[in-house]
């Protein structure tokens, strides 16, 4: 049932297009109550197939890049496209004008919180850093390799550094509110810019971690992110437009929880619709897999904080 | 007052006399609908904005009343007539008791 | 309780009726807000624009816009919610149209209404359907 609706659609490459029905079918045979469901919505969602072709100018000044060829690394397909592609019109238009975006709350509530001192050291964002608008680009190579640290750091373990080392105030929770406005704030500044994570040198190994989490099947449904995001981008998973599950829009303002939600926190509610147990954000696997899937959307504009259904 | 109540809105700063301008206002607020449970089955109380109103030097433009069935950080999008040079006022109307005001001034020249 | 035919026949004739309407509706929540607002007089059909998505990405924060030349106040109602009323717009004499936009909560596919009482006592309404899916990953 699903074939003939896949086979309407106009996808970039017949070769694509063959192995989207490949792994549909590959789902049909693990479930065949899921695969019903699915087919049936894939026949009501074939009109708003791929993604669409708007185009993306936030307050009428910051371009950003919402399809560009893929980088080199990205082996199974050719353009990479932001997720906001994939939305309605109407969720789109919350991002063209920062006052209709209420992920700007969010970056609102971070400004006062950088200009405040914290802990031992008396120190607040400011003091060393200045003007958030010094830290434009930051976004853009995180998660990026600690040569100190030894290790790949998101941006939310760097802010943790900073507060624990340079003010002497402690940690937040990975995925705090506070956490994710201020990764927010950090991301405002970088918008427009290329997402450019490195994966070689000393991250490779945690890039090379990252993509075997992401090709690994979890859960009861057997699903891994390719399944879903590299397979079916476009197509409908119930009443879902799958994207391709870029990160440059994080942190992402959702409808439907009415909040910033940090990469992790997307990430761990993907893994639980697979019905697996989900890592933890922060932990070295989601920050692995945080770093291979950034690589995968080199190119494409900072966004975040972005909007979504 | 709720906690994390913080009012804006989006006014251009000059306009021509009797001009229709578009005023946008936001304000960050649950809008707890009443109808939500906890995790230990209570119903949580109703905590929302009631009331919305704009006025221009002391004249109307706009009153909003507002229910549950409002998103939360509630969004109103409305026109207004400047008829001279002067001041927006904003009002908002917790459930708690509490007002928020905010206000902005516009030139017509 | 004990019915009486002719009072099973209404019961069965308001089942079938309802089971022929479109969309699920809270007839009686609907009828109340309405009443209470044109205090029962008849409410014409247009004069009333209802821009609202053909289909929302999620029902928890839908963009609508409400307008209606001329009217003094809008009653915009949710008629598929457990409580319809959402938000009644009363314009002063400053507002540059009798318009406005907000972003509200549908429960479920429903049509939103927006009944106009305008300034000579007489009412005006229009609908607008809105499919709310249900979202296969809820995140």
């Amino acid at each position: 049932m699903a074939q003939p609706i896949l086979s309407q659609k106009t996808s970039p490459s017949a070769e694509r297009r063959a192995s989207r029905e490949e792994s549909v079918i590959k789902l049909a045979s693990k479930s065949a109550s899921y695969i019903a469901l699915a087919a049936a919505t894939v026949l009501a969602g074939a009109a708003m197939a791929d993604p669409d072709e708007d185009q993306l100018v936030i307050n009428g000044e910051i371009e950003i890049v919402t399809e560009t060829k893929a980088p080199a690394h990205v082996e199974n397909f050719d353009t990479i496209y932001s997720g906001w592609r994939f939305r309605s019109d109407e969720t789109q238009a919350f991002e063209i004008d920062d006052f209709d975006n209420p992920g700007m709350l969010g970056v609102e509530a971070a400004l006062d919180v950088w200009a405040t001192a914290e802990g031992s050291e008396g120190k607040s964002c400011a003091d060393c850093h200045g003007e958030p608008d010094e830290m434009a680009g930051a976004r853009a190579v995180y998660p990026k390799w600690n040569e100190e640290a030894g290790e790949v750091r998101t941006l939310e373990m760097q802010v943790n550094d900073c507060r624990e080392t340079r003010m002497g105030a402690e940690a937040w929770k990975y995925n705090a509110r506070g956490m994710t406005d201020m990764v927010a704030l950090l991301s405002s500044v970088s918008r427009g810019m290329p997402m450019n994570v490195a994966i070689d040198g000393p991250a490779q190994s945690t890039w090379e971690k990252g993509k075997e989490i992401y090709y690994t099947r979890y859960g009861q449904l057997e699903l891994s992110c390719a399944n879903c995001h590299e397979d079916n981008y476009g197509n409908m998973i119930r009443a879902d437009h799958l994207s391709q599950g870029q990160t440059n829009g994080f942190p992402t303002y959702r409808l439907k929880n009415t909040k910033l939600n940090s990469v992790h926190d997307r990430f761990k509610g993907c893994i639980r619709d697979t019905r697996a147990h989900t890592y933890a954000p922060g932990s070295p696997e989601f920050v692995a897999l945080e770093l291979y899937v950034a690589s995968r959307g080199n190119g494409l504009s900072v966004e975040g904080p972005s909007v979504r259904n | 007052m709720a906690s994390g109540v913080k009012p804006r809105v989006k006014v251009p700063k000059k306009a021509s006399a009797g001009e229709a301008i578009t005023i946008k206002t936001l304000i960050s607020h649950k809008m707890e609908s009443g109808q939500r449970k906890d995790s230990d089955g209570n119903l949580i109380p109703r905590s929302i904005i009631n009331h919305f109103a704009c006025t221009f030097n002391g004249k109307s433009v706009i009153e909003v009343v507002l229910e549950p069935a409002i998103s939360t950080n509630p969004y109103i999008e409305f026109e207004a007539t400047v008829p001279e040079t002067g001041t927006f006022e904003f009002t908002w109307q917790d459930d708690d008791g509490s007002t928020y005001t905010e206000s902005k001034d516009i030139t017509v020249g | 309780m004990k019915l009486s035919r002719r009072e099973t026949l209404l019961l069965g004739a308001g089942a079938a009726v309802a089971a022929v309407l479109p969309l699920p509706t809270y007839a009686d929540a609907v009828a109340d807000a309405v009443a209470a607002f044109t205090g029962g007089a008849d409410v014409a059909d247009g004069g009333v624009t209802v821009d609202a998505p053909e289909i929302a990405e999620n029902g928890n924060t839908v963009p609508i816009s409400v307008s209606s030349d001329g009217a003094e106040s809008i009653m915009v109602l949710a008629t598929g919610n457990p409580t319809p009323a959402v938000a009644t717009f009363t314009f002063g004499e400053l507002a540059a149209s009798q318009s406005g936009s907000i972003r509200i909560r549908l429960a479920q596919t429903q049509d939103v209404m927006a009944i106009a009482k305008m300034p000579d006592g007489t009412f005006q309404k229009a609908s607008a359907t809105v499919k709310v899916t249900i979202g296969g990953c809820g995140g």
